[in-house]
């Protein structure tokens, strides 16, 4: 493909017979074009050059060599070979806890919100009245976010006066006590996270668009059932989304911060630590005790299993996404 | 003939079952995901006394607008707005011109190593944010940026993988004639950049300016985490601390979330159709 670009210096070249002179200067202003388009294509990207390395890869280089030391960002760093790591797996109980229930976390809400994602655009995408109301109102919890709705789902979720206990309560059950007891604290992070499902859900309708109808329209003169249809065509069709989409969810999902420190008190931890996650407990090591290098050994290896996950996800994708290459170039 | 008609009338009767059926559950679940909305609106009006009431009421006795009033007073919000308003369009203009400039280099200038350097913009969208967020913090705080909006505001300035990706498969749809015209009459990629490219892919800028906004208007973590003079406080960041001061008065925190929750909804609505270009252009991005 490089090669080609020359081109474009050709079409303004005349087509009479060229002197070796004129070869050599053309020659010349070939490859000053080429530097000078290259340097042009540098300037461009500088500013992502310079924050590649000032806020991704420097980083990354330092909080690897940090891990490795007693840094505090005051005093100097104090080489301490594997002993943060050895602190996390073996001395420090919470390190546990935390990886427990981010772990709990990610298994149950990504499926969950991947499968309620697909159905809600199986149904956003059939012909009823008002379908433009319908994706309006499923797709606008997913831009809401930030501490209002933390503060929103508090409410609802409060035991006594809040409407979630409210309802459960008209049809006989008696609500839990959501994010006072341990047990329910991440179900009632997770219900939060399903309200919200509406983003995922834009995703795989744009998809569903996408295929063409005579592939139904086939299946319906084989007299393939609405299930059949779903399962042998539209499953297959969005598998590249559902693969896009586990893999983003699940970075995102082992990142969950934000919920666990406003629902909880200043990020304690919530009842019985149940709402400690990982990068609360990093936080918390980081930048309220200042044990940074500690706190950096828990960042690598929080980034370790993501890289591993990611690698088994493009791995295993392999095996059940399927493209077309067909409607979309 | 007469059974080929009663059978497509049966068909469609059947059809129109389904549809009704649709239509109900698609009702019944935009009912489900909108109570949350009412009942934060409902609550932010009712009385002290109506906060305390057993079982709750779905609908408030009389409208306490005053709530709004109370609540906005109990800190600086007039303050924090302006300072959240001010960190949410900094960022968005760096955004928006930073990355629109970099997807330009990606998408239509040939320079050495261009696609290796591209797949190493897509690849750190895979690594998560807290592994960096600690030598950031040290790296920020050495230069003196602690207690300082600067953290928030330049790596604005320093390009995101995302909008890059974003604008490059806008940017990569103008026509190649467009560009080489420009060329041959002299223009230089920096001109052909600002007069052409930006002006085409205005949609795509659009859709960077909301989910910029919006983004830095709900983040509570950078202001949390640089942020300590309360006079330099974020509406997220004063919504949080604002927690602590009102402890269970319901009414004004949802007045105050009601209050905060405006822009994003305001923007959502004059701007929907940007938002689902967004979301499905990264639907793009597995290809």
């Amino acid at each position: 493909m490089e090669k080609v670009t020359a081109g474009q210096v050709d079409t303004r070249m005349p087509s009479i017979p060229l002197s070796t002179k004129q070869k050599r200067a053309q020659a010349q202003s070939a490859s000053s074009i080429k530097w000078k388009r290259n340097l042009t294509g540098y300037v461009f990207i500088l500013p992502w050059l310079i924050g590649f390395v000032g806020l991704t890869a420097g980083p990354l280089v330092f909080s690897l060599f940090a891990s490795f030391t007693d840094y505090n960002i005051t005093s100097k760093m104090n080489f301490i070979g594997l002993e943060n790591y050895k602190r996390m797996f073996t001395l420090d109980d919470m390190f546990w806890t935390a990886l427990w229930n981010t772990l709990y976390y990610v298994i149950f809400s990504v499926p969950l919100t991947t499968a309620g994602a697909i159905m809600i655009a199986v149904l956003l995408n059939q012909k009823v009245i008002g379908m433009k109301v319908f994706r309006t109102i499923y797709y606008l919890p997913s831009i809401l976010s930030g501490v209002a709705v933390y503060f929103l789902w508090m409410q609802m979720l409060s035991p006594s006066t809040g409407l979630v206990n409210q309802f459960l309560h008209l049809v006989g059950i008696e609500g839990p006590s959501w994010l006072f007891d341990p047990h329910w604290t991440k179900p009632a992070l997770i219900l939060m996270k399903m309200w919200s499902v509406g983003g995922g859900m834009l995703l795989y309708l744009g998809r569903m668009q996408g295929i063409s109808p005579s592939l139904y329209e086939a299946a319906d003169l084989d007299g393939a059932s609405g299930p059949q249809k779903f399962f042998h065509i539209t499953l297959p069709m969005i598998t590249p989304i559902i693969f896009f989409d586990i893999i983003t969810s699940t970075i995102g999902s082992f990142q969950i911060f934000q919920e666990a420190y406003v629902m909880t008190q200043n990020g304690q931890g919530g009842p019985g630590n149940s709402l400690l996650f990982y990068n609360l407990h990093m936080w918390n090591n980081a930048f309220k005790s200042f044990d940074m290098g500690y706190a950096s050994a828990m960042a690598w290896f929080l980034f370790i299993i993501i890289m591993v996950l990611t690698f088994i996800n493009l791995k295993a994708g392999k095996k059940w996404v399927y493209y077309d290459g067909g409607d979309d170039k | 003939m007469i059974g080929a008609g009663v059978r497509r009338s049966v068909q469609y009767k059947k059809q129109n079952v389904k549809k009704s059926l649709v239509f109900l559950i698609l009702f019944l679940g935009s009912i489900v995901l909108l109570i949350p909305l009412w009942w934060m609106i409902s609550t932010s009006l009712k009385s002290p006394e109506e906060i305390m009431q057993y079982p709750p009421a779905f609908f408030p006795k009389g409208f306490h607008f005053s709530n709004y009033i109370e609540a906005w007073k109990t800190g600086d919000f007039t303050r924090w707005s302006l300072n959240t308003l001010l960190i949410a369009v900094v960022n968005t203009i760096g955004n928006v011109f930073v990355n629109a400039f970099i997807a330009y280099g990606f998408a239509q200038v040939r320079f050495k190593g261009r696609n290796a350097l591209f797949v190493l913009v897509l690849s750190t969208m895979l690594i998560p944010g807290f592994v960096t967020m600690v030598p950031q913090y040290v790296l920020f705080s050495k230069l003196g940026w602690v207690n300082t909006y600067l953290p928030l505001i330049v790596p604005a300035f320093l390009g995101s993988a995302f909008n890059i990706f974003l604008i490059r498969q806008f940017m990569m749809t103008i026509p190649k004639d467009i560009i080489e015209a420009a060329t041959i009459d002299g223009a230089s990629h920096f001109r052909i950049w600002w007069s052409i490219a930006m002006p085409l892919v205005k949609p795509a800028l659009i859709t960077v300016a909301i989910f910029s906004f919006t983004g830095a208007w709900n983040d509570l973590l950078g202001p949390l985490l640089y942020l300590s003079d309360e006079k330099l406080y974020t509406l997220q960041l004063g919504l949080q601390t604002f927690k602590g001061s009102v402890q269970t008065q319901w009414n004004y925190l949802m007045a105050m979330s009601v209050m905060v929750l405006i822009p994003t909804l305001l923007i959502f609505f004059l701007f929907q159709q940007y938002f689902i270009k967004g979301s499905n252009i990264s639907a793009g991005m597995k290809e």
